[in-house]
């Protein structure tokens, strides 16, 4: 993985000293908490219902067993001992005070991290597909595309003052596991006629109350003008995004308004100029960045099975462990999905121990995904047996991945400030219905998305079941929407009708499912038969 | 209000980066300016296009950028849109400037600075010197990062 040079190094301490004398004249009272605040929010601090929230930012979402462990001491040292990786492969502490917020800075940029622009109307952390260099289908490994950009987008001076947030996704593979066309900018590297490496370029996607799939901008950006061609995309969102309304502020309104024809065109024409302006990095930067993602000394000959004669083993492999490019090793990923618990947690002994995996099992690396669990990427097959035994001592080896039970949730009411219902009980509920009821496992893969609010932080838009939770005349109320998806045949769920009640939404919930079981055909999953049989069956089962 | 009240005047000025006499042309409207072939110094607010003056920059010694508000960030664009076509005149931030902010600015091309609240002085010093690099490259002369890895 990549490794700061002292260049990086003193970026970040820099950026901690700064942040250190702004706190200061904050506390000192010579700026006001309104020019505060964005400055805060650049360095990842909310103010949220009961305390400071601090997110700070996973790159593409790795880690080493070094940084993992940094993140439980800092769970320890600053917050109640855990913390709560998000949808956007970052984590996030609920329970900072401000006055400590640049110690625990430093304390990040020791081990080459930070909390910069995870938050704030600037361009935020930048997402990838989390088998990055594991997976089979990829062209490429996405990461170095994602690193060159990372430090191209940190300290913008033009694009820190943007009309609203700006999120990029970098993937390389026609299988998206990171919802790049609800981004942003979605970046797809792809390989053109010729056979030369390149970049597909999608812009304006994105969830929120608005919510839209990404348009394909530009098919193919030749990898010597990456930067330059997101400079202009975003010059053109900085001069012409609307700024009069922060509901309407996001590239994908700008996208939507204009057509994505005419802003292709101004951007065309941005693009052209900023050549001639000579902004790009060289291609030997790019080459320089490489290595660090090069693959790891993967051994050959290896066992091709495990031994599957313990069933929960069995049933564990057959939903955590995704086939891996290199013969004889599997990705497995860290369900932070138990029972009952709340989605994306984990205690500082958790982490201690995924940190201690990583670097037993799986070459000192892992990754956060956007479904709020973690992937060890490259485990041997052959030892899957002892890492399975060393999960379920740390309460890890939760079998559900991709299942109902691997429920996406933000922080919802329990902690958000723009809630307007809880998510994390809901989710709760579900999870635990579905263990006492069987159907988890029969259910197959269901994608299943709860928001507490409008802003979508949830992903409810996108999944095969969505929750919204929604204030009605001061009770919580919960939409159910159906049909969505994230993945490469990108969808946006629809409602299904009137909301209900937090025990009413986990009936609701099991009723579609039953809908499903009894019409699936072979080989359907839930969004398969949702699509073939449309809403109607699943109305009537809802409200009859 | 007519036009000619517009502009700060050399008196406001905080902050200069420049050897050459501070302009005392009182600044007018991009519209304004447009309409006129006299004036010398010129001001673009948010909404402004900055490439509407390009075909006149012969002619500018001034131009302010207003920021009425400190989060409003189209004035980077504006600034950068100006130096990138070679403009060399006076850049000069006007209105919410604020501390933090003067280290971008500097980098987008501003080379004087009138805020509308006086700054700490000692505090824009250190703001203007905190950052030893920079990432990315601008028209500000310095090298970025990426220029000093490679030669």
């Amino acid at each position: 993985m990549y490794r700061y040079d002292q260049y990086d190094q003193q970026m970040v301490d820099t950026r901690v000293a700064e942040f250190r004398d702004q706190t200061r004249r904050r506390l000192e009272g010579k700026i006001t908490e309104d020019q505060f605040k964005p400055l805060r929010l650049q360095n990842g601090l909310y103010l949220q219902l009961h305390a400071y929230m601090l997110r700070v930012a996973v790159p593409y979402g790795t880690l080493n067993s070094t940084q993992m462990h940094a993140l439980a001491d800092i769970a320890d040292k600053y917050d109640r001992g855990y913390g709560h990786f998000t949808t956007r492969q970052n984590i996030q502490y609920n329970w900072i005070k401000l006055e400590e917020a640049p110690d625990l800075l430093a304390d990040l940029a020791k081990v080459e991290m930070h909390a910069i622009q995870t938050s704030g109307n600037c361009i935020r952390n930048i997402s990838s597909d989390q088998y990055a260099g594991a997976a089979a289908d990829e062209l490429v490994d996405p990461r170095p595309y994602a690193e060159l950009l990372r430090q191209w987008s940190s300290f913008h001076p033009e694009f820190l003052h943007l009309p609203r947030k700006f999120k990029f996704c970098v993937i390389a593979s026609d299988n998206d596991r990171a919802a790049m066309r609800l981004h942003d900018i979605g970046i797809q590297v792809v390989q053109n006629d010729a056979g030369e490496i390149g970049c597909a370029f999608y812009v304006g996607g994105g969830m929120g109350r608005t919510p839209m799939i990404a348009p394909l901008i530009r098919e193919f950006v030749p990898l010597d003008q990456l930067i330059t061609y997101s400079e202009a995309c975003l010059r053109v969102y900085n001069r012409y995004g609307r700024r009069d309304n922060k509901y309407k502020a996001r590239i994908k309104i700008l996208v939507h308004e204009l057509g994505k024809d005419e802003y292709a065109r101004q951007v065309e024409e941005e693009f052209a100029h900023l050549l001639e302006q000579g902004i790009e990095p060289p291609l030997a930067e790019l080459e320089r960045i490489k290595p660090f993602f090069a693959d790891p000394a993967f051994k050959t000959g290896l066992p091709d099975k495990a031994d599957r004669s313990d069933d929960q083993f069995a049933r564990w492999v057959d939903s955590n462990c995704m086939p891996h490019k290199a013969p004889g090793y599997v990705a497995v990923t860290i369900s932070l999905k138990p029972v009952g618990g709340i989605p994306g947690d984990a205690s500082s002994a958790q982490m201690h121990a995924m940190a201690d995996l990583a670097k037993d099992y799986s070459f000192d690396e892992c990754r956060v995904t956007h479904a709020q669990n973690i992937v060890l990427p490259h485990v041997e097959i052959g030892r899957l047996n002892e890492l399975y035994a060393k999960l379920a001592e740390a309460d890890l080896a939760t079998a559900n991945i991709d299942q109902i039970g691997d429920i996406i949730a933000c922080p919802g009411l329990d902690y958000c400030s723009l809630a307007n219902a809880r998510s994390i009980p809901v989710a709760q509920k579900i999870s635990q219905r579905f263990e006492a009821n069987g159907k988890g496992e029969l259910l197959g893969t269901l994608k299943l998305k709860i928001s507490g609010c409008i802003n979508a932080c949830g992903h409810h838009h996108a999944g095969h079941i969505g929750i919204l939770g929604v204030d009605k005349k001061g009770t919580e109320n919960y939409q159910l929407l159906l049909g969505g998806s994230e993945a490469e045949d990108t969808s946006l769920a629809k409602i299904t009708g009137p909301g209900f009640d937090e025990a009413g939404i986990v009936d609701a919930v099991e009723k579609a499912a039953d809908v499903y079981l009894a019409q699936r055909e072979d080989g359907e999953r839930f969004l398969d038969t949702y699509r073939r049989i449309g809403m109607d069956p699943f109305k009537e089962a809802l409200y009859a | 209000m007519p036009d000619n009240t517009l502009g700060t005047s050399p008196d406001d000025v905080q902050f200069r980066f420049r050897d050459d006499e501070v302009v005392d042309h009182a600044a007018v409207t991009v519209d304004s300016f447009l309409d006129q072939s006299n004036a010398a110094a010129v001001r673009i607010e948010p909404g402004d296009n900055a490439r509407d003056l390009l075909p006149h920059l012969d002619r500018i010694k001034l131009v302010e950028v207003n920021f009425p508000s400190f989060m409003d960030g189209r004035g980077y664009s504006s600034a950068r849109v100006l130096r990138e076509a070679g403009y060399e005149g006076e850049i000069r931030a006007v209105g919410e400037v604020l501390i933090d902010q003067l280290a971008i600015m500097r980098r987008c091309g501003f080379d004087a600075f009138a805020p509308d609240n006086e700054l700490d002085a000692a505090d824009a010093e250190h703001a203007f010197s905190l950052w030893d690099n920079v990432y990315q490259k601008t028209t500000d002369g310095r090298a970025p990062i990426w220029q000093k890895r490679h030669g």
